[in-house]
């Protein structure tokens, strides 16, 4: 049996915390509203897309791994909460073997910018506290604290399209009994110097930051709202390879066209990085969901919202399938898809929410 | 497709994970022959940073590499190959000492895992150099933010020796490199493929310098691990890079075997961010999860090539934990850092000591480190300080970096 279910989502984005905020804000389809982003030593801000403070602060804030850890850790740990939901207490009891796959392409931005200007203006003076948060792992080592789980874990590091390798990561841990369930977070953070990089490939693309997280078992839990069915390749853009072929190869994976099926794209209404993704995909003539048109640019994090977004759609009922294609940045196109699960009759009363529920 | 996977990973039998081909470079040198001899004779390569400016720095030397000008010959063109980056410089190198070793050919789904701390964080360090003293010039910063990204260096690899397939780049701190190739093999041996490309790098940088000097984690002089008076870890760089196949598919090809890789174990330490747990459990469970895969008791490990960083918490901890792990066995089992030689290579370091392992295996000798020290009390086991011809069948790999994250290789002789 290599059947693997999606068993909970989470989601801290520009919409709020929370995949009620996220779908909701999709569902609306109005873009976040930008704002000015202070950008030192320069006039005119720029424009990015930055996650609301939460309504609540979050219990685990108070957590001694996590007072001082940047807000790629809070996110990361928040969306992989939400997404385990009452499972997080069995892997804090132990009763739960927990994998964690922490996906990212810029990682901790706001403490390594921080801690390279206290290096360039005095590096005797730079702090120790600091250094240690930029590592790409430590959110995922962050997160394993604060569950309590000393399992197998990784930080993958790539384009958006890593975030669909870290499934597949996940699936073979499940599939080898590595662990009961495995959580694979996307996360990116939002700062100045990652808006401006951003803006010196196009001026209109709007940076975002924040954290999706999808939670993977082999059992078909009350709550399952979605299974996933399969990872295309990985194409990799090379010299021998362009970013048009390999979005048609990617493409050419997933099935044809169904008028009930949904497609998630990670298209953000821009001509020139979203023509490869749309030429593969312009024979497709059912219903479509482009969540960085909304949010902004956030990479794996997006990858991450886009899978949230069609595992979401899925568990209430809306498409028998989904489709998500993620053409990166500049590594890879690759896709993924989910099937819809019927949702067993006993989840009502169960106490535990169904992903359609969240 | 990457899921689901293919009906050959359900085989009920594990396959045997080979490796063909094994290319490093370190502060030693480039290739095989120059390390097996510096590794052998416990040559040490430390010399003052001269990458970037450490004047205000506590610590000022490292294992810094020569880098040649030159590239060996690929498929990359003389534009692209003349703007790499150093990361992708010296992961070129080790890549195509092991290509060419093995004897690969280009394909279409050679899937390819490496490990990383920070690819080449140099041109990140420049793009915010610029941004802050320079906030209206923009030339050669996208270029910077295109470079400085860790896939960069693989989908050069790409390039070079035409070749597709999914690239994966694992960032576990200092265990990455240990990870990457652990993650290869379980790649093999669960079915999913017949070949991986895989290794690790990194490159010295002035951020992970001064960030590791702010923790008063690095020596002034060169490193002494495991040694009474140790007082930290100095720096280092490089690449190693290994193909690992299946048996299998070795055999009908007629590739020569550098040995066997047959035991990988990993666990998250979660006791704190930068210190490990001060009896080293999650240590001790990786090397207790190898041995469990491979099929061994710790008293069939022939030499532990250690973790050994030289600073105080890490070469404690570490004992403690192969103390426990090995039991009475320890009394006779031998030890060494070959970060006495090279320093720490941080994401690289588990690449380059698995080359070392398979060194030792092939040449069956021992890597001696620093000839001078006193071993700390603490360890029970045997610290190689002199150069060694020995009969080894096995060698045991740990890696252990930030964040808890901890890897054990185990290597065999093949005969």
């Amino acid at each position: 049996m290599n059947r693997i279910f999606v068993c909970g989502l989470g989601a801290v984005s520009p919409a709020g915390w929370g995949v009620e905020k996220l779908s909701a804000a999709l569902d609306k389809g109005e873009p976040v509203p930008v704002q000015n982003i202070t950008r030192p030593g320069w006039e005119k801000p720029l424009r990015g897309r930055t996650v609301p403070a939460p309504e609540k602060r979050p219990d685990f804030f108070t957590h001694p791994r996590l007072r001082r850890a940047g807000t790629i850790t809070q996110h990361t740990v928040a969306a992989a909460l939400e997404a385990l939901g009452a499972d997080a207490a069995l892997v804090q009891s132990g009763t739960l073997r927990l994998g964690i796959v922490a996906c990212t392409m810029s990682g901790s931005v706001v403490y390594s910018r921080r801690f390279y200007e206290e290096v360039l203006r005095e590096p005797a003076m730079a702090s120790p506290l600091i250094f240690p948060e930029t590592v790409f792992n430590a959110p995922a080592s962050h997160l394993a604290a604060y569950l309590n789980t000393h399992g197998t874990g990784c930080t993958l590091v790539g384009d958006g399209g890593t975030f669909l390798q870290g499934l597949t990561l996940a699936a073979d841990w499940l599939l080898s009994d590595q662990a009961d369930g495995v959580i694979v977070v996307g996360a990116e953070e939002m700062d100045w110097i990652a808006a401006e990089a951003m803006r010196l490939f196009h001026r209109s693309a709007i940076r975002s930051g924040g954290a999706g997280a999808v939670y993977l078992r082999r059992e078909k839990s009350p709550m399952a709202g979605a299974e996933l069915s399969a990872v295309t390749d990985s194409f990799l853009f090379t010299q021998n390879q362009n970013r048009t072929e390999a979005a048609r190869r990617m493409r050419a994976q997933l099935p044809a066209d169904a008028p009930d099926e949904l497609l998630c794209t990670g298209a953000q209404n821009l001509s020139r990085p979203d023509a490869a993704e749309m030429l593969a995909w312009r024979d497709w003539t059912g219903a479509r969901l482009a969540p960085k048109t909304i949010l902004g640019e956030a990479f794996l994090a997006s990858a991450a919202w886009q899978c949230v977004a069609a595992c979401a759609a899925l568990a209430r009922g809306r498409f028998s399938a989904a489709n998500v294609s993620v053409v990166g940045t500049n590594q890879q196109a690759i896709g993924a898809r989910f099937l819809a699960c019927a949702k067993p009759a006993e989840i009502t009363g169960s106490g535990q929410k169904a992903v359609g529920d969240i | 497709m990457l899921f689901p996977p293919p009906k050959s990973s359900a085989a009920a039998q594990p396959r045997r994970v080979v490796v063909t081909g094994a290319g490093i470079v370190t502060a030693l040198g480039l290739g095989w022959r120059v390390n097996a001899e510096g590794f052998r004779s416990g040559r040490r390569a430390f010399r003052p940073v001269t990458l970037f400016d450490v004047s205000r720095q506590r610590a000022r030397i490292a294992a810094e590499i020569a880098l040649p000008a030159e590239l060996p010959a690929t498929q990359l063109s003389a534009n692209t190959a003349r703007r790499l980056d150093r990361a992708s410089r010296m992961l070129l190198h080790a890549a195509h000492e092991a290509w060419t070793q093995a004897g690969w050919e280009p394909s279409d789904n050679l899937p390819v895992v490496l490990g990383t701390t920070s690819g080449e964080m140099s041109l990140g360090e420049k793009f915010l150099q610029q941004a802050i003293s320079q906030p209206a010039q923009h030339r050669r910063q996208a270029t910077r933010i295109v470079h400085y990204q860790v896939q960069q260096q693989g989908l050069n690899l790409g390039s070079a020796f035409g070749f597709q397939g999914p690239l994966t780049t694992i960032s576990n701190a200092c265990a990455s490199g240990a990870n990457a190739i652990g993650h290869a093999w379980e790649m093999l041996r669960s079915g999913r493929t017949e070949k991986v490309l895989a290794g690790g790098y990194d490159v010295l940088c002035q951020l992970t310098y001064a960030g590791f000097d702010s923790l008063q984690a690095l020596s002034t002089t060169p490193c002494r691990p495991f040694d009474a008076q140790r007082d930290g870890l100095t720096l280092g760089e490089g690449a190693a890079v290994l193909t690992l196949e299946t048996l299998a598919h070795a055999q009908n090809r007629g590739a020569e075997i550098l040995g066997e890789l047959i035991g990988y174990g990993a666990a998250t330490d979660t006791h704190h961010l930068t210190q490990p747990h001060p009896e080293g459990k999650a240590a001790l469970a990786a090397m207790t999860a190898a041995c469990l895969s491979a099929n061994l008791a710790p008293a069939q490990i022939d030499y532990v090539n250690a973790h050994g960083t030289a600073t105080p918490h890490n070469d404690a901890t570490e004992a403690a934990a192969i103390n426990r792990w090995a039991g009475e066995r320890a009394k006779s089992l031998s030890v060494s850092s070959t970060k006495s030689s090279i320093g720490h290579s941080l994401g690289a370091a588990g690449a380059i000591e698995a080359v070392v392992c398979l060194m030792a295996l092939r040449g069956q000798w021992l890597p001696p480190q620093d000839a001078a020290g006193t071993t700390d009390p603490a360890c029970d086991f045997q610290i190689v300080r002199k150069p060694v011809d020995v009969k080894i069948e096995t060698a045991l790999s740990n890696s252990f970096g930030f964040g808890g994250a901890n890897a054990t290789l185990i290597f065999r002789r093949w005969p």
